[in-house]
């Protein structure tokens, strides 16, 4: 991990709120500049949707003297994923635990990731083997942070409050809070509507309440499921819409927020 | 032990304790004896406490955030509407047990007793059981490896006192994994009557779930439908149709008719389900003649009528 200058995870406690298409545009984003160098490694060994998300059905890995090699997408983002060692994309990978940590080290130590200035850890939901494993096989590297995705509605909130204290736990800095599916504004007569109603506040009151950042909230927009479901970039085929807007909002907060945490030596000694 | 040596021939491999690889690991002397091949004696201990139990139906997705816990207790209070049937609903999502608080169950603890562990009712015919009933509070993280995991749902179908019930329905998290793996085999003498799949309608979503059915089919769990959650949303105001995530192959239907699956129905995008799980009350209940209210009522009714042809019999299952 020496050659990797940034370390960031994308967490949420809850499921289908969004992590995978935001890792997937985080990376995107992160590689419009092509001196940027930027991998994203996709952690859910179950269901590993990065692969479809960036276009990359039916790519293999190839192993070469110095390791794998990750699946390019550009010259500067390349991408790694159980999904690539699959047979059949409909193949199930029915694993317990250990055998899920095994092919994590496996993918953080075996993989040829080159000279990085960001890596993305996409995780599937919960708080388990796959979360514990990467924050312990990464804790000698320093992990700049998690990002944490939500949803507006309590049942979400309250799953990724654990993932907060999962966080807290194994002294894992948080980036902030993005929150997605906001809100729905009907195309025909701009109405907006909360299909996953804020019951309680959202993530705004919840950032609130744990005084961590809220990076953004993006809205609900068919054109996302769309990119993802074609393996496109969601921020190259609506770049004008508002939900564009925000994750561009989102991943500049990002990248100011690893600009001040500059992985120097020097920084470290005394900390 | 949180990893396995590299090369491990498996506990049950007739390698076990023998091969190159297993130098040096502290399991080595109990695989080498035959001790980890042997059945886990609590699936016939379960396989006991399950007979009083006629259906169980389990509700799975690959995908994360479909509606399972939303559907399984909407299941749950269908099924109970009728007050002689007796229903319980069991979360074995351990990190994320959405069950307590979208059953308004928030803050309730579990009794033990002579005869094992209370499930607490929402209803006099209507139990339920989560690990989120053992926390001290909602906001904290279990942050359980496999194997703890593993024990907590054989606790939960081997402990708990669920008397005699018509319906145990059991909600799992996204995935195939270790819970998944645990519950069907710690079931598999029990006879599963099958497994609810849950999807939406985009192709990602779709992928983690033909995932799923390769599951139930390698297992041996039988499939008694799919339900396409989040099909489309109609505006409020001026009732156009919006489709949020958009069936770019054709969504559920496709992939059941390609599948040769039974699909048990859509569900639109409402929000007074999220309010109504926000608020712990039974959707069903608070906006009974909704497009989304009468689908549910509709998939129920399949449900019940598949079960209602899979009467476990002990008769039945001779020669089968």
């Amino acid at each position: 991990m020496k050659t990797v200058k940034h370390k960031i995870l994308v967490l949420s406690g809850k499921g289908g709120v969004g992590k995978s298409t935001f890792s997937a545009h985080l990376a995107h984003g992160l590689a419009e500049d092509e001196n940027t160098q930027v991998a994203l490694l996709d952690i859910d060994i179950c269901g590993p949707s990065i692969p479809k998300i960036m276009g990359l059905e039916g790519e293999q890995v190839h192993q070469s003297g110095s390791g794998w090699s990750p699946v390019f997408v550009e010259d500067n983002l390349g991408v790694m994923s159980v999904g690539f060692l699959l047979s059949s994309p409909d193949d199930a990978v029915i694993w317990r635990g250990p055998k899920k940590n095994g092919m994590i080290k496996q993918f953080l130590r075996d993989v040829d990731w080159g000279e990085l200035d960001y890596l993305i850890v996409d995780t599937p939901p919960g708080t388990s083997d796959e979360h514990l494993s990467v924050v312990q096989y990464l804790s000698a590297a320093r992990l700049d942070g998690a990002v944490i995705i939500t949803t507006p509605q309590e049942v979400s909130l309250q799953d990724v409050r654990k993932e907060i204290s999962f966080c807290h736990k194994v002294k894992v800095p948080i980036i902030g809070v993005v929150e997605n599916m906001s809100v729905f504004v009907c195309p025909k007569c701009k109405k907006e509507s909360q299909i996953f109603p804020p019951t309680t506040g959202g993530a705004e009151v919840m950032c609130q309440d744990l005084k961590i950042p809220l990076l953004g909230k993006v809205p609900l927009d068919p054109h996302i499921g769309k990119s993802c479901d074609k393996g496109q970039s969601f921020l190259m085929d609506a770049p004008a819409s508002a939900a564009a807007l925000a994750y561009r909002s989102i991943i500049q907060k990002i990248q100011e927020f690893c600009g001040h945490h500059q992985p120097k030596e020097e920084h470290l000694v005394g900390s």
